[in-house]
């Protein structure tokens, strides 16, 4: 992976002199005062040099109980590099920092997320709600100083009122009231106990008639605190809340924890290690995108095609099982490895199901894909630009068929992702068909993958060993993967201790879910359906 | 072949001699009505027994298989359920057009399914017009489903009412137009005389091109008609969870649960009675053992068996389908179904005038 060189970072500190730089991570960090925050931030976005335009993952962050602030990942799309950015105000009662959900749309919610976990306002934001917590919350539990004993919020018994109001953030951090829904506005909603929103995720839509006019989305209905609870646990103790976010990437997400956290340890796994977390990983993916076709058939209306989807996931699910022990949700990837070597059937099943899938994809073909019905419910509905697509940070196969080539494994490889050959699927138009296109290729190149790694698994043990007690040196590391359905990242702070200072997971969900209200703007209730069920979100990811 | 009317008449001649006239009347009106009521529960019964046997060899599933032999209780434990479950009252909602609602979907289809021609002599109302009368009394269940939506307040079933509203009064165009071509081939809306019009030769032969085409429109209409998959947007489980029934529970969900079936019944019987013949006989011209093999079938088998290929052909077009979007649904009926309707409707003249007809 890239970063930025020297000159370039001499080059900003002259220009922007409340900057410092810090090395203590995999990249660069630049501390800019608030004042300079911004203005950073926009000069980083647009200068040719820099062309940081995505934000992959924006954290917020509690320095030792005095001072409240974000923490920026941004990377090139073009130039490939990356670098963090950081700002702080000491400010405890009111904190409140300059917005950049205006540079990057993913920073709308992210923003939202910091301000219901740190209490940080931003200035500029347009939406000042808690995110995932109920509006009454007292407190803001991922700040140190956090009272969460029960006395301060109990268990509420009455239902949440649902505003159609909210409030948007001056620059002095004053409050200015913001209609979400006109009086006359007919307010549907959407979830959370809704068939087509895959979990408890709420959509409040606006209708007229048939029409979409507005959404806005509501999350939290799932979230269980896993990043607070990750800051009371040990390494080892964590790994199995990395499974439990997108339980359909169970693996992979585990997988990124591991390399996070074997990459500070600085622990190399053997060859056998590598190859077995990949075939897991490409399993994973197989099941979740075979899930995905499934759902998707439902969501339109073709349930016969569901059960085929499910039939041959669950070959795949039995494949896992028999090494894993685990269907759903498998943890196998551990600190060093993996849990137990593979069984002896492993290999004999993968090239069983290498033969069996792929006349059960032309059948898929003929029943929904060439689909006359299921073609005009997709083609042009949704369209994600790529320019969008980067800003909200929709990465994964939603991102690649707006076409922005953002596959990890192919940009950072990890595992033996260099030593195998496999296409990234790219289309350009970013609609619900190519969304849809994108998934079932991608469960040809994953068999691909499969049949070059299942005879060369190399001898060797399946896990290297750790110490008893894991601590991580002091710093900031940040490691993601390819997830089912996008950039899975794991941010760690790490103080030397045995539990991390502070541990952001970057979600592929949330910015997926983030883009709906964007794209199901002025199309059919049907449509909104189409783009959730292609989107393909998780929402125990979106809510963590 | 065996007439049905040599059994009624005997029942009409027995009666009016044990009773005043007047009094007999009125006892077959009841006898008549029971013997509709159990008949209309029973086909809605075996149907959704069919529908999921169907649906699951479609999906690779076994369906019912446990209460009884190959599951064929089920439907029936089913029903015992749903009459003894509770119909839970609902706040906000308005009580009387709420119940109201369930019994006109059902006074509707039940009125529908007495006009179809069972069996040579086994037809409860058989008039001058009655094609017509079918066509009419079967678009009263609309009014139920609109009611339904309206009187639920429920944002969902309100959405359904209103695509309910606007798919079946647009499809209803539609069938009657392909019923209208039919009734051009046979010069008569008697639905007897539409049968015994068929005895020497189906009108999906008879007329041919323009019979086919007919047929084809109404089996797709007739398919949205019933509200069924692709067409089933009132009640899209994926978008409006149940649609205009989402808020109904016991009994008078089963009504709307009944009238869905009973209406593909209803609608297999039209398209069986207007183009393939209704309980005639498959008669090939110049086959006289065959055709005489084919008498020995009695009507009432040979009208079941061709509904019953017509409901298989309707459950296929549902368990294989995605469904449509309310644009498309109604672009399809206006802007492809109706016209090519009315130019079928001239060409069928044309035939009929120019006796191009077989």
């Amino acid at each position: 992976m890239l970063t930025i060189d020297t000159m370039q970072v001499d080059h900003i500190v002259a220009r922007f002199p409340g900057t410092r730089v810090e090395e203590n991570g995999p990249w660069p960090t630049l501390v800019a005062t608030p004042e300079e925050y911004r203005a950073l931030a926009l000069f980083l976005r647009d200068d040719d040099r820099t062309r940081f335009d995505f934000l992959a993952c924006m954290t917020g962050v509690d320095r030792g109980g005095e001072e409240l602030g974000v923490v920026l990942l941004l990377e090139s799309t073009t130039l490939g590099h990356r670098v963090f950015v950081e700002t702080s105000t000491r400010e405890r009662e009111r904190p409140v920092l300059p917005t950049v959900s205006d540079l990057w749309e993913t920073a709308n919610l992210n923003e939202r997320e910091v301000y219901d976990y740190f209490g940080i306002r931003f200035a500029g934001h347009p939406d000042t709600r808690r995110l995932f917590l109920r509006n009454d919350w007292k407190g803001y539990p991922l700040r140190k100083d956090y009272d969460a004993s029960e006395a301060v919020n109990p268990v509420p018994l009455e239902s949440e009122e649902s505003p159609d109001v909210t409030f948007s953030c001056r620059e002095d951090g004053g409050e200015e009231p913001r209609a979400l829904f006109d009086d006359g506005e007919y307010v549907v909603n959407i979830g959370p106990q809704h068939p087509a929103t895959h979990g408890v995720l709420r959509f409040r839509v606006a209708l007229e008639g048939e029409i979409v006019k507005k959404v806005d989305v509501h999350c939290g209905y799932i979230h269980r605190g896993i990043e607070k609870m990750c800051e009371s646990l040990s390494y080892r103790q964590m790994l199995p809340l990395a499974d439990r976010l997108d339980y359909l990437a169970a693996h992979q997400h585990r997988h990124a924890l591991c390399l996070c956290i074997e990459e500070a340890l600085q622990v190399e796994v053997t060859e056998r290690v590598k190859y077995i977390r990949t075939i897991m990983d490409e399993l994973n993916r197989l099941s979740s995108h075979l899930l995905f076709w499934s759902t998707l058939c439902m969501d339109l209306g073709a349930l016969t095609a569901f059960f085929y989807g499910f039939r041959d996931r669950e070959k795949v699910l039995d494949i896992m099982e028999e090494t894993t022990g685990g269907r759903l949700i498998q943890h196998y990837n551990v600190i060093g490895g993996v849990s137990a070597d593979i069984h002896l059937n492993l290999t004999r099943r993968i090239k069983e199901f290498i033969k069996y899938l792929p006349p059960m994809l032309k059948e898929y073909d003929q029943v929904f894909t060439g689909n006359v019905i299921a073609r005009q419910r997709m083609e042009g509905i949704g369209v994600l630009s790529r320019e969008d697509a980067i800003s909200f940070g929709v990465t994964g196969p939603s991102g690649r068929a707006s076409g922005w080539a953002c596959d990890v494994r192919k940009r950072k490889p990890y595992g033996v992702y260099d030593k195998v050959e496999f296409d990234e699927i790219v289309y350009t138009e970013g609609d619900s068909y190519r969304r849809y296109l994108v998934r079932v290729k991608e469960i040809v190149e994953s068999l691909r993958i499969l049949e070059q790694l299942v005879d060369n698994i190399p001898a060797g043990d399946f896990a290297v060993k750790t110490k008893p007690v894991i601590k991580l040196p002091e710093g900031r590391y940040f490691k993601s993967v390819e997830g089912s359905r996008g950039e899975f990242g794991v941010y760690i702070e790490s103080r030397g201790e045995k539990t991390p200072y502070r541990l952001k997971f970057r979600s592929t969900s949330f910015p997926l879910v983030s883009v709906v209200p964007r794209l199901a703007r002025g199309s059919k209730i049907a449509d909104l359906i189409a783009i959730g069920g292609t989107l393909d979100y998780i929402v125990p990811d979106v809510d963590r | 072949m065996f007439d049905f009317s040599i059994i009624t008449q005997w029942i009409d001649q027995l009666l009016r001699g044990l009773m005043p006239d007047a009094a007999a009347t009125v006892v077959e009106c009841v006898l008549v009505g029971l013997a509709l009521l159990l008949g209309y529960a029973v086909i809605a019964l075996a149907l959704i027994y069919v529908e999921r046997k169907v649906c699951a060899w479609f999906q690779c599933r076994l369906g019912p298989n446990r209460v009884g032999p190959f599951g064929i209780l089920q439907s029936v434990a089913d029903m015992l359920k749903m009459l003894t479950k509770e119909i839970i009252e609902i706040k906000h909602v308005d009580r009387f057009l709420f119940g109201l609602a369930p019994y006109i979907v059902i006074i509707a289809s039940v009125a529908a399914f007495s006009c179809l021609p069972f069996a040579r002599g086994l037809q409860v109302l058989d008039f001058n017009v009655g094609i017509f009368f079918l066509v009419a009394v079967s678009s009263i269940g609309i009014v139920g489903i609109l009611l339904a939506g309206w009187a639920s307040n429920n944002k969902y079933s309100l959405i359904g009412a209103m695509r309910s509203g606007a798919q079946m009064i647009s499809y209803e165009l539609s069938i009657g137009l392909s019923i209208l071509t039919m009734v051009v081939l046979s010069g008569t809306l008697q639905v007897t005389e539409l049968v015994e019009g068929q005895a020497d030769g189906w009108f999906l032969f008879k007329g041919h091109l323009p019979a086919l085409i007919a047929f084809v429109i109404y089996l797709v209409a007739g398919t949205a008609e019933t509200n069924r998959g692709p067409f089933d947007l009132p009640e899209a489980d994926s978008e409006l969870t149940a649609g205009y029934h989402t808020e109904y529970s016991g009994m008078h969900f089963g009504f709307f649960y009944l009238a869905e079936y009973l209406n593909m019944f209803i609608v297999a019987g039209v398209a069986t009675t207007l183009f393939l013949g209704g309980w005639m006989p498959l008669h090939v011209p110049g086959w006289e053992g065959f055709n005489e093999v084919m008498d020995y079938i009695p009507s009432l088998f040979w009208f079941l068996g061709k509904v019953g290929v017509m409901i298989f052909v309707i459950m296929w077009f549902k368990w294989t389908f995605p469904r449509l979007r309310i644009d498309q649904l109604l672009r399809l009926e206006w802007k492809y179904l109706l016209p090519i309707n009315l130019l079928n409707l001239l060409l069928m003249v044309i035939v009929v005038v120019y006796k191009l007809h077989f």
